[in-house]
This record gives structure tokens, C-alpha cells and sequence, in this order.
């Protein structure tokens, strides 16, 4: 029997379950767009049918990083930018732990950008979230990686001379096999894609606009939305990778011209995910590594095995 | 002891390692030592190969036998390039640590007549009653092969010179290549090894005959043992980013952890590859990580994490000469004070520093078990000098059981009968535990009943954070406890990490810790020859600090000198930080000049301490005590 009995059973459960049973005051301001993704997660889990003690939250630090404290499963609110190399090694450890990371623009964009560019180059089969509202919020407004060029802050008084950096083009080029944008403003939406992005198998990278009410954009700012699947000036053969980069060009150049494109970007359902590719060389166990510390019928090599070669 | 030189890439490193087998299959005790540049291909390089049929610790002093190739790389072959004459370094640069009467054995086909008289090699052999054996090795190899056959024809003429039985090395090229190159290495060693028996010998001394042993050995580095005793902890995932000498352990356990179920991650950065470790470990698989100075500085963020998340955490810390980028291929104990006390906050964690091959093994498997069980991070320390030296041991040290046990991991069983808040959560991070130690057993990821929130910011019993002062001072007491709780265990336990040596009412003291404790140990022997009244002890338990033992050390002793390879005498700040008091007591002697003591630098060191006065030379530095 397995040591990890949440994992794979059946339940039928309703989103309150990803509720904690006392709730904790939130940190997020009136208003803030953070909420649109807790609410989305919550609506997006029964959805796939899974439970919390099977799911793993991993976040980075900023408003954003208190997602698993008010989402009922196992959580790891991690350092800054690093939630994605903790959140991919308990995939590999236990591969059947459905992980999902989550972390703002500047801990995504800037400060984890590495780790970004080579969890979705790897393909790990998990969810990654970026709450990304174009600004460093808990610090109190700071110009981002995502601000528009000209963002006036307290650190850039002049204006920011930078471009800001194109999350959803970088995403494909480093090689995340579904790639969407969407915002807290539209929950059913949102809930769509997150279900659709847990179930995914390889590296889901989710834009989510959430508006800072406070530092920066109210949410009156990104209405109207338009679903590229649904509008009849937009939309592309998302599983065509140069269709798909000149879709999210365009989006990411509107966004800070007013004009909000959501929905899916790319996926690719053909590439296999990480862990089979590691499967596939044999260098990866069939059985989960964490299982078998638990196994008692495990059978451990040891050293002594090696020292043929050293006499 | 013999000594091989030549450049990168002229097979130094695989024909001394042969060396040294032939010599412990021939039934001595072997011991290596390797000196090597940051380079693929060219510059000085050497391993020294000592033998003998009592016990073979350390390094020596100096060396009898040099076999210099030449470097074939050289860039500027013959000239006087910006770093000297490259392609007569190998012969140049070793002259000076070889003993008087000693051999030199070097490759005319490479260096020629004009080298030689560049560096008076005649008048200086006369002067220390060297014997010169030029012989044209590349001429042997070329006859059969390839020109980088001149090593096996060096370890021929070296045979024959030594008296030492060319079957061993027969034996040693028959079973580790085929074909060709098999053939071709073999008549290159006859050859060069019947030139050798009729060339006119004048040194008149051999290898020693060795007397066997009584029970088969084998030959390990320090990264073997460290990587060993990892897999004998049922250590199954490690993460890493390449760097020297760290690289060592990574490849070890690369190359055998996918054959033994486990899973080995090469990742982008080492802030990755702690993170990972972290991650796994948060999910119930016992991982490690590890890197060098550099690379190790990165990794302090997410050891901080492991800290305060109590997730149980192993690294490496493979030291090479800093700041910086430094010597990468030069042995220093500078990063001690970065290892105990770099990232956030307090530190709590557990150092070890272990000091020779059966240390190595030993420790690390200590430093698993204790961070499994105690929830806390462990770093195993040791130096670029002990990840490349090469020493026998008895084959059963290593028939040991393994040991799986995740440490204080709870069934899903248990964590149904555990404390959980009224919210549901389990209470992973419990004020008074319940068997009142200061550990409070954890859940992992898919276990039925036992969500709960893992954070750096500090947080309530079920994982929330929380800034509430009561709760911030019980939980910290409980971890920093864990410490004290730690050092109990150790100090209870059968025998000690901290190794002793010379007769226990010396009056003088000597302290060390990591790999220079054999040699100083070998020192003290000399000096208690002399007359000298010393004992020494190696201190590998850094953090938590042994505190009784040294301080009954040091109250024995009317002065201790504190020798390390580092240039402020960092442990000796850290013992008087630790114990309140010595400053009086204690002196230092450093050197930080890229190579390690030998037992004679300890000697003088030691008679400079006793006697007052300064060192000679420069080569090491002698700090005396506060007040002296």
C-alpha cells in the first residue's frame, strides 16, 4: 500500500475544500487582483478532481507569496524568485504530488529569471503562476521588469529607461509547452485556464494580470479584456510556435497600450515532460523516490558494491 | 616517494594513480598527494605517491624520486614566456622540495641539452647529491604508440631504477585497456624498464619490498569516502552546478546514484541547487548538495531557508584558495567562518570537518543522520588537498549496513493520531513537542492529513506566519536547542570526532582541523623525537563546538599553536569565540601560499612558538598569542 494515500484517490470535492478551516485576515488590499487567483485555484481544483493533501503550493515572496497561506493544501512559501527550484525537486522526489509555483513579476521576471528560463526549458510537469501586475507592491511600488518604459517610482524618478520584459515571448523560446495570459478581471476565464494548465503535462506557464490597486492600476484598468479564442480579430493556431510568438508579441505590446489580450498563447502537447524524458534515459526510478523510504520490502545498494574498481 | 610532473594532459593524474596501486597491490601503504593547475591542457603539474610498509598518513617531507616529463603543451616551448620556460617547468619547479641523495628522471626527447644547462642542473645535482637519469622516453613511446605513452615509459625506467616488479604494472595496463593500446603500452614498459636495468645506476637505494597486508585494500580519495558515506545513508538525490574541487562529489555520485535508483540534477546556478536539495528533502528523500567558496556563497539564501523551514539538508563545502575565483586548484581552510556562520540570522546548522578518508566516510554518514533527525541543515567541510589525495584502506571499513531511515518523518498513521488546529492543519512546527526534545516530527507532501505550510518568515505551530513575540522566542529557542541536543549526542557517543595524538601529558599543544591533521600529526611524532614535549588534536566537530574537549585540551597544555591553511587564523578565532578565553594561550601558524604543510613546516612553526623569534622565510606566517 502506498505511504501517500492522498495521492491518485478518488474525490469529489467542492472548492471550499482548498478553503483553510479557519481563515487567515489576508494581507492583499481591498481590491487587489491576488484574490482573482486564489478564487480561480479554488474553482479550478475540483475541476481536475484532486484534493489538498495530494496538491503542493510552492511561492515566492511578495503579496503573492501568501497564495498558500489562504489555499488548503500542502504549502512552501519559499525565498525570493526560488520557489520554482524547490517546487520542481518535490515533483522529481514524488511525481505524483500534483506542484504548482506561483510568484509576482519581479520574483518570476527578475530576481528567479534563471530559474524561469530553465524549469520551463526542462519541461517539469507543473503549473507556474505569475501574479503580474507590473510593479513591486509589498516594497511599496517600485518600478518591475514588467512596468511600461517611463514608470515613474521612488527608485526610478526619471522614469524607467528599460523596456519592459516580455514574459510570454520568453516563456516559448525557453521552452514551456503551454503558455497563456489571463487576468483576475475575468474569473470564469481564469478558472478555465488554471484547470486547464494543472492538467497539462509539462511546464504550464499562466500570466495572470492582477491589478495593484494601491501601487499601481485599479481593475477598471484592464477592462475590456478580449479573449483571443473568442474574438474574431485575434486568434492563431496555438499549437503552431511561430504563430503563437507573433500573437504574444502583439499582446505584450498592447497590453501597455490599453488593449488587454487574454486566453491561450501556445501549447504543445506532443513534448514529453521532464520526468519522462529522465524516465527514458534510466535515469529517473519508476517507482516515486519517496515512496521508498517508506517501503520496507525496498532493497538499498550500497557502497561496499563499488570497490572493485579501487583495489 | 616518488613524484610525477609533466603538464596537463600529459596523463600525471591516471599513470600516478596506477603507480600507486602497483605500489599497494606490491603490499605497501600508499598515500598521494596532487598539485595541479586551472587548465585543461598544459602548465605545471604533479602527484606525489609516497609508500611504505608502516603507516603512510600524510604527506612527508620533500620527496626522493622525481620523474619529470616536460610539458608537451607548453605554449611557448623553449622560450621565455611571460610564466618562464613553460615546457621545463615540470623539471624546474620541483627541484626545490627534492631531497639530497634524491633521483631525477627526466625526458630528454622533450627537454634538451639547453634546458637543462638553463637551470644548472649539473652543478645543482652536484650540490645535493642528486642522480640525474636523462633518458629519451618520447623516443620509447613514439617506437610503439603515441608520444603520450612517455608516461608509461617513466613508470618503466622508474621500475627498474626502484627495483620494483614490473608485473604489477603488466597486470594494471592488461586489465584497463585492450587492443592496441594495450600492446603498445606493454612493450613500452618493457622496454623502458629493461633501459633502466642497464643504465649505469649510482643512486643506490630501491622501493621498499612490500610485506603485504593482512586483509585486502582499497584506494579512495576523500570525495570517494564523502560520496560513499552518502549512498550508505540512503542519500538518493543530490543537485549541483560544476565547480572545483566540489565537482569531484557531483560526479561520484552522478555516475552512481541513477544506477542505485536515485535521481542526480545538474541545474543552472547552486542557488538551484540547494533549492532542489531542499525540495526534495521537503517531499522525504534524503538529498545533498554541495559546491566550492564561490558557488557556496550563493547558496547561503537557501540555507537560511533550510534553517528556518527545518528541512533537513546536506552540502558539501569544498574549500579551494579565495577570495574569489582565487587559486580553484589550491587547497586553503579559508571558508571557515563563511560555513558556520554565512545567511540570514543565526546560524543553525551542524559543520563537520573531516580529516582523512575514514573520516570522510564516517562524518558524512553523521551529518545525514543528525540532519534527518534533528530537521537541520549539515555541512561536511573539507579542502581541495583531501578531495584529490589518494589512501588505502582496509576493504571492510566499508562493509556497513545501510541506513534509509528518513528520520523524524510520521506514517500517515501517525499523523492521524497527531495534534492538528481546529483549521485542519497539522501542527508540524509544535512548541513542546511531545517527547519534550525540541525536534517536532514532520509530513510530507501527499500524505493524508498532514498539509501544513512550510515558510522562511517565522511562523505558529501549523506553519502561518506569525510575528507574535511569545511565539517568536519559543520557536526559536526550540531550534537553536536543537544545537545543544546535538552536542549532547556527540559528546555521548562512543568515540569522538575529534582525533588525538602524542603522549597525553605533553606540554605543548598543537590544534588542527581538516586535512592537515595527519600531517600534523606525523609532526608531532618529530617533535617528540626531538624532545620536544607535544600532543595534538584534530578538531573536526566545528558546529556544535566541542566545548568540554577543548577546553580539557587546551587546560592541559601551557600554549597551543593553532595550525591552518588560511591566512587569519580562523579557527583559532573561533575557539576563543566559542570558549570565552585562550587569547593568551594560543598562537597561529598559516600558510596560505597554496600548498599544504608538510610535517617539517610544522616543526619549525612549533620551535618558533616555543623559542620566540620569526620564521625563515615566507612560505608561512606565525602569529603569536595575545600578549606574547
Amino acid at each position: 500500500m502506498s505511504a501517500f494515500s492522498a495521492i491518485g484517490s478518488d474525490s469529489e470535492l467542492e472548492d471550499e475544500a482548498f478553503t483553510p478551516g479557519i481563515e487567515p485576515q489576508p494581507t492583499w488590499c481591498p481590491g487587489c487582483g491576488d484574490f482573482g487567483v486564489l478564487n480561480a485555484l479554488k474553482k479550478a481544483m475540483p475541476e481536475v478532481g484532486l484534493n489538498p493533501d495530494e496538491v503542493a503550493v510552492f511561492t515566492g515572496i511578495g503579496c503573492s507569496g501568501k497564495l498558500n497561506s489562504y489555499f488548503e493544501s500542502y504549502g512552501f512559501h519559499t525565498i525570493h524568485g526560488r520557489s520554482l527550484p524547490v517546487a520542481r525537486a518535490t515533483k522529481l522526489a514524488n511525481p505524483g504530488i500534483e506542484v504548482i509555483a506561483a510568484g509576482g513579476d519581479g520574483d518570476g521576471y527578475g530576481i528567479g529569471g534563471n530559474h524561469f528560463i530553465h524549469t520551463a526549458r526542462e519541461n517539469h510537469d507543473m503549473t507556474y503562476i505569475v501574479f503580474n501586475n507590473e510593479i513591486f507592491g509589498l516594497t511599496k511600488g517600485q518600478t518591475s521588469p514588467t512596468s511600461p518604459k517611463g514608470h515613474k517610482s521612488k527608485t526610478q524618478p526619471s522614469g524607467s529607461a528599460k523596456d519592459p520584459l516580455r514574459p510570454l515571448s520568453l516563456s516559448l523560446s525557453a521552452g514551456a509547452s503551454y503558455i497563456a495570459r489571463t487576468a483576475a478581471v475575468n474569473p470564469n476565464q481564469a478558472a478555465e485556464i488554471l484547470a486547464e494548465a494543472i492538467q497539462h503535462d509539462g511546464f504550464a506557464h499562466v500570466d495572470f494580470l492582477t491589478q495593484c490597486p494601491t501601487w499601481n492600476k485599479d481593475a477598471k484598468q484592464y477592462v475590456p479584456y478580449i479573449d483571443i479564442q473568442e474574438s474574431d480579430e485575434y486568434g492563431h493556431d496555438i499549437n503552431d510556435r511561430a504563430e503563437a510568438a507573433h500573437a504574444m508579441y502583439d499582446a505584450e505590446s498592447k497590453l501597455h497600450e490599453g488593449e488587454i489580450l487574454t486566453g491561450r498563447f501556445y501549447v504543445d502537447d506532443e513534448r514529453p515532460s521532464y520526468t519522462a524524458e529522465k524516465q527514458a534515459i534510466g535515469e529517473m526510478p519508476e517507482q516515486p523516490l519517496a515512496e521508498r523510504y517508506f517501503d520496507e520490502d525496498a532493497e538499498w545498494d550500497r557502497s561496499y558494491q563499488l570497490l572493485e574498481k579501487h583495489k | 616517494m616518488w613524484r610525477i610532473a609533466g603538464g596537463s594532459g600529459d596523463g600525471i593524474d591516471s599513470t600516478s594513480q596506477n603507480f600507486a596501486k602497483a605500489l599497494l597491490r606490491s603490499g605497501l601503504n600508499v598515500f598521494t598527494h596532487r598539485h595541479y593547475p586551472s587548465r585543461i591542457r598544459g602548465g605545471h603539474t604533479y602527484v606525489e605517491v609516497r609508500a611504505g610498509n608502516g603507516p603512510v598518513e600524510s604527506r612527508g617531507d620533500g620527496y626522493n624520486f622525481l620523474l619529470t616529463l616536460g610539458d608537451s603543451f607548453a605554449r611557448n616551448p623553449g622560450e621565455d614566456a611571460y610564466y618562464g620556460n613553460e615546457e621545463a617547468k615540470p623539471l624546474t619547479e620541483n627541484l626545490d622540495e627534492l631531497n639530497e641523495g634524491g633521483v631525477i628522471v627526466y625526458d630528454e626527447g622533450l627537454l634538451d641539452e639547453e634546458d637543462v644547462a638553463e637551470i644548472n642542473l649539473q652543478e645543482r645535482a652536484e650540490e645535493n647529491g642528486w642522480h640525474v637519469y636523462p633518458v629519451d622516453l618520447r623516443g620509447i613511446a613514439r617506437e610503439h604508440g603515441r608520444d603520450v605513452m612517455r608516461n608509461t615509459a617513466g613508470v618503466g625506467f622508474t621500475a627498474a631504477l626502484l627495483d620494483i616488479d614490473p608485473a604489477y604494472f603488466e597486470e594494471i595496463i592488461s586489465n584497463g585497456m585492450s587492443g592496441e593500446m594495450k600492446e603498445a603500452n606493454l612493450k613500452v614498459l618493457e622496454d623502458a624498464y629493461e633501459l633502466g636495468q642497464e643504465v649505469e645506476q649510482t643512486h643506490g637505494w630501491s622501493a621498499p619490498e612490500g610485506e603485504g597486508h593482512d586483509e585486502e585494500q582499497v584506494l579512495l580519495s576523500g570525495s570517494d569516502a564523502i560520496s560513499y558515506g552518502a549512498i550508505d545513508e540512503g542519500c538518493r538525490f543530490i543537485a549541483g552546478y560544476p565547480m572545483t574541487p566540489w565537482t569531484d562529489v557531483f560526479t561520484i555520485m552522478s555516475q552512481n546514484l541513477p544506477k542505485f535508483g536515485g535521481i542526480s540534477e545538474q541545474v543552472e546556478d547552486e542557488i538551484a541547487a540547494a533549492a532542489l536539495a531542499i525540495g526534495a528533502s521537503h517531499a522525504g528523500v534524503k538529498a545533498m548538495s554541495g559546491s566550492s567558496g564561490g558557488g557556496f556563497a550563493l547558496m547561503s539564501e537557501p540555507l537560511g531557508l533550510a534553517e528556518m523551514t527545518e528541512t533537513p539538508l546536506v552540502l558539501v563545502e569544498a574549500m579551494r584558495a579565495g577570495p574569489s575565483t582565487g587559486m580553484p586548484t589550491k587547497p586553503e581552510q579559508g571558508d571557515l567562518e563563511h560555513i558556520l556562520y554565512t545567511s540570514q540570522g543565526d546560524s543553525t546548522r551542524v559543520v563537520f570537518s573531516p580529516a582523512n578518508i575514514r573520516e570522510c566516510y564516517t562524518q558524512t554518514r553523521k551529518a545525514f543522520e543528525l540532519a534527518y533527525e534533528y530537521q537541520i541543515p549539515a555541512i561536511v567541510a573539507y579542502d581541495q588537498k583531501l578531495q584529490g589525495e589518494l589512501r588505502n584502506v582496509p576493504e571492510s571499513f566499508f562493509d556497513e549496513e545501510p541506513n534509509t531511515d528518513p528520520g523524524s518523518v510520521l506514517t500517515e498513521e501517525e499523523i492521524a493520531e497527531a495534534a492538528h488546529h481546529a483549521s485542519g492543519k497539522f501542527k508540524r512546527f509544535l512548541h513542546s513537542p511531545e517527547d519534550g526534545s525540541n525536534v517536532s516530527p514532520r509530513s510530507v507532501p501527499g500524505q493524508a492529513g498532514g498539509r501544513f505550510l512550510a515558510t522562511g518568515n517565522e511562523h505558529n505551530e501549523v506553519g502561518h506566519i506569525s510575528e507574535d513575540p511569545e511565539n517568536r522566542v519559543i520557536q526559536m529557542n526550540r531550534r537553536m536547542g536543537k544545537l545543544d541536543d546535538i552536542r549532547e549526542e556527540l559528546d555521548a557517543a562512543e568515540q569522538s570526532h575529534q582525533t588525538y595524538h602524542g603522549p597525553e601529558d605533553a606540554d605543548y599543544g598543537i590544534v588542527t582541523w581538516g586535512s592537515q591533521q595527519d600531517t600534523v600529526f606525523e609532526a608531532v611524532n618529530e617533535l617528540n623525537e626531538m624532545g620536544h614535549s607535544v600532543k595534538a588534536v584534530g578538531v573536526s566537530d566545528l558546529m556544535p563546538f566541542p566545548e568540554t574537549e577543548m577546553t580539557e585540551f587546551l587546560d592541559s597544555v601551557e600554549h597551543a599553536v593553532v595550525v591552518e591553511m588560511n591566512a587569519s587564523g580562523q579557527l583559532r578565532g573561533h575557539i576563543q569565540k566559542e570558549l570565552g578565553k585562550y587569547g593568551d594561550k594560543l598562537s597561529s601558524l598559516l600558510k596560505y601560499n597554496g600548498n599544504p604543510f608538510e610535517p617539517r613546516d610544522i616543526v619549525e612553526g612549533f620551535e618558533t612558538s616555543n623559542e620566540g623569534g620569526e620564521l625563515p622565510h615566507q612560505r608561512m606566517t606565525y602569529v603569536p598569542a595575545a600578549g606574547d
